[in-house]
């Protein structure tokens, strides 16, 4: 596919895929390119072995970050990968590894020094543990906090919110109590993204019939005989219109009387008068300025 | 706030003992930039150990983000280093556009490095400013704050935002500019920046108390400033002419003529300078974004990805459709993972975007610049003086809203 964006251009060095590939031999569990990255996935037990030849032969000099990522659907749910940068070919490679809560992935803390706090953030945020890393405290959650939020079971709001108590003059700790439920609105098209059936479309799956029912006698309906018999007769009753004239019949009588209308009250002059603007009534006498109030 | 430590017998104070003793610097500390605490063992003034506590800005943007479609998480962006926001949106819209693989037009390219290197100036104005009030004048900052108030009015006039301005969308920018603003900004250009920022900066740079302050303060080696992950102006202070703009050049930053300031000395004194000389080289940058910028959209016309224009929606019921689309499902975006980073003003910002094909990241995970240099503070500031960790942290540029994001 053709490259129609322009996001960094960093160089791709041909056949770095095979190269890298057969560096690691064993180590490597997969590698594939895609939308021009080359992303590795490495056995968790050699990230630092695997690394360490990243950065010493291949020249992978920089370590930017480290993220974490969580399927809960996976026998091991987390993947950490590992971004790495060449200053001197220019060029960018991703290698991750999968863990679990109690398998811990191997520290690069001996490789780079910056790895201590990226791995204290992956730890933070999902709870991936890394041998080795003698600092292994929460980072960027509050202190004395429990449970790792950005794994995809924990809820988006939490389970604790704190607010300054003016009765006790502290921060106080409560459970999260919202007032509106998080709204969370489902946009998938129905006919997309749904995972049930919609009404009616279980008529979809039950196959045609080789011949198509028609009723084209009144034996056909399947009403039985006595019905059958009913219908064959021949209908006397005229359709109404046959029956009074058709549109030259007039119109028909009223049914009841018109109820009449209760006389008005009083005299037709009075209504004119009604419409006319009152008279204005004499001006009151005004109190003098100075007796008045400030309007303030 | 201190306590003792450890008990300690000193060569030069025969009998008496002194002890070290830890002090919270921050988080309610004006020269932490933000909600920085940072516990320091020190012996006297002189800094032992240094502790930074992070994450007291901690709110779960990368959460929040796995929770809205592409579009509305764009805003968060903004909200990350919230002095150069639209650098911030550059990194996301392009990793998203590299996922979807959709071609930006040329216009609105240009606008974007314009627009991306206003930002650069904007930020650069205030750590400067900031940086030369931490070491203690209080003139400079006041004159370049004036500029970075007519950046904020030029990202007001193309956004209607002064900061967080959520301009840059997959696929191009939200919005053309105004004629004139383009007018104006090449006026201020070729007028009111060198002036001002010139008369600023020659108060500054060859001042004996700045220079006191900050040469040979914080030295790091080259090796170190590659190790420890250095990016933007830190590690180019360091010697290592290393920029993403040149060496990944995304957009059309590849036909843009710049230079790459470096330092010599690897000190706070040339991180300084070098954000100094970047204030001249994006000008430069702009200058040439201006005088080459080509009409046409300024937005990719894959209407699945870019909303229609308004006027196109009252007659076209396609486009009302494509609009209601975007703006309640979303796009999906291919599945797959991409990493990219772009040169903020203060180093690599990078997204490492995960896409499932659905209309919402599956995860997004924000590479901060300060996370790196910020762990470094230890090794930087160990035996310097108590107040050399003021201009230690200036120089850094450090933003707690990205930092703990």
């Amino acid at each position: 596919m053709a490259t129609l964006h322009s996001a960094p251009r960093f160089t791709m060095i041909d056949g770095l895929k095979s190269a890298l590939s057969e560096a690691l031999g064993d180590h490597l569990l997969g590698a594939h390119a895609e939308h021009g990255e080359l992303l590795l996935t490495v056995k968790r037990d050699s990230v630092e072995d695997v690394l360490r030849m990243l950065r010493d032969e291949h020249k992978y000099q920089q370590l930017m970050e480290i993220a974490g990522v969580d399927y809960p659907s996976r026998a091991e749910r987390f993947e950490v990968v590992y971004m790495l940068l060449s200053l001197t070919t220019n060029s960018r490679i991703m290698v991750k590894c999968s863990a679990s809560e109690d398998t811990p992935v191997p520290t690069v803390t001996t490789l780079w020094p910056n790895a201590g706090w990226l791995e204290r953030e992956v730890f933070d945020m999902y709870g991936v543990l890394f041998a080795g890393n003698s600092d292994l405290r929460r980072i960027l959650t509050d202190y004395g906090f429990e449970g790792h939020p950005f794994r995809k079971d924990f809820p988006l709001t939490g389970y604790h919110e704190l607010r300054y108590s003016e009765d006790e003059k502290r921060v106080v700790y409560e459970p999260v109590e919202l007032a509106q439920d998080l709204r969370q609105f489902d946009f998938m098209s129905p006919w997309e993204g749904a995972d049930y059936v919609l009404p009616g479309d279980e008529k979809a799956d039950t196959s045609p019939v080789d011949e198509p029912k028609t009723t084209e006698k009144p034996s056909d309906t399947g009403a039985g005989a006595k019905t059958d018999k009913q219908a064959s007769e021949k209908v006397t009753a005229g359709a109404p219109a046959e029956k009074d004239g058709g549109e030259e019949a007039p119109a028909p009588k009223p049914t009841e009387d018109q109820p009449a209308r209760p006389k008005r009250k009083g005299k037709t002059s009075d209504t004119a008068e009604a419409t006319e603007p009152k008279k204005k009534r004499a001006p009151a006498k005004r109190k003098p300025a100075a007796a008045k109030k400030d309007p303030k | 706030m201190s306590h003792a430590m450890h008990l300690e017998e000193s060569p030069t104070t025969g009998d008496e003992v002194i002890t070290n003793y830890t002090i919270n610097f921050g988080p309610q500390h004006p020269a932490a930039h933000g909600v920085l605490r940072m516990v320091m063992e020190l012996d006297g003034e002189i800094i032992e150990r240094v502790d930074p506590h992070v994450g007291l800005l901690h709110r779960g943007t990368e959460k929040l983000i796995e929770h809205k479609t592409y579009l509305q998480a764009l805003p968060y962006f903004d909200r990350l280093d919230y002095c150069s926001p639209l650098a911030q949106e550059y990194s996301y819209v392009l990793a998203i556009e590299k996922l979807l693989n959709v071609q930006v037009p040329e216009r609105a390219q240009y606008l974007r490095v314009l627009f991306a290197e206003l930002t650069r100036i904007c930020n650069h104005m205030l750590n400067i400013g900031a940086h030369v009030m931490d070491v203690g004048a209080m003139t400079p900052n006041l004159w370049v704050f004036e500029l970075r108030e007519d950046c904020l009015n030029f990202f007001e006039r193309a956004s209607g935002a002064r900061m967080h301005s959520a301009w840059f969308r997959p696929g191009g920018v939200h919005q053309d500019v105004p004629e004139k603003l383009l007018v104006d900004i090449g006026n201020w250009i070729d007028t009111r920046l060198p002036e001002l920022f010139g008369d600023a900066m020659s108060l500054v740079l060859d001042n004996r108390i700045f220079k006191q302050r900050n040469v040979d303060i914080a030295v790091v080696s080259k090796d170190d400033a590659v190790a420890w992950g250095f990016s933007g102006p830190m590690i180019r202070a360091a010697g290592i002419p290393w920029d993403l703009r040149k060496s990944q050049p995304y957009d059309v930053y590849d036909r843009m003529e710049f230079d790459i300031p470096v330092g010599t000395n690897s000190d706070c004194y040339d991180r300084f300078v070098v954000r100094v000389k970047e204030v001249y080289e994006s000008a430069k940058i702009m200058k040439q974004c201006l005088a080459q910028m080509p009409g046409g959209p300024i937005c990719s016309d894959d209407r699945k990805v870019s909303p229609p224009k308004r006027a196109e929606m009252k007659q076209s019921m396609e486009a009302l459709i494509h609009h209601f689309k975007l703006y309640t499902e979303g796009f999906h975006v291919p599945a797959g993972e991409v990493y990219v980073a772009t040169e903020s003003p203060k180093g690599e910002f990078g997204v490492y975007l995960v896409s499932d094909g659905s209309n919402k990241p599956y995860r997004c995970k924000i590479r901060p610049t300060a996370f790196s240099h910020l762990q470094a503070m230890d090794f930087m500031s160990k035996g310097h003086m108590l107040p050399d960790a003021t201009a230690i942290l200036g120089a850094i540029d450090v933003v707690f809203g990205e930092c703990d994001r």
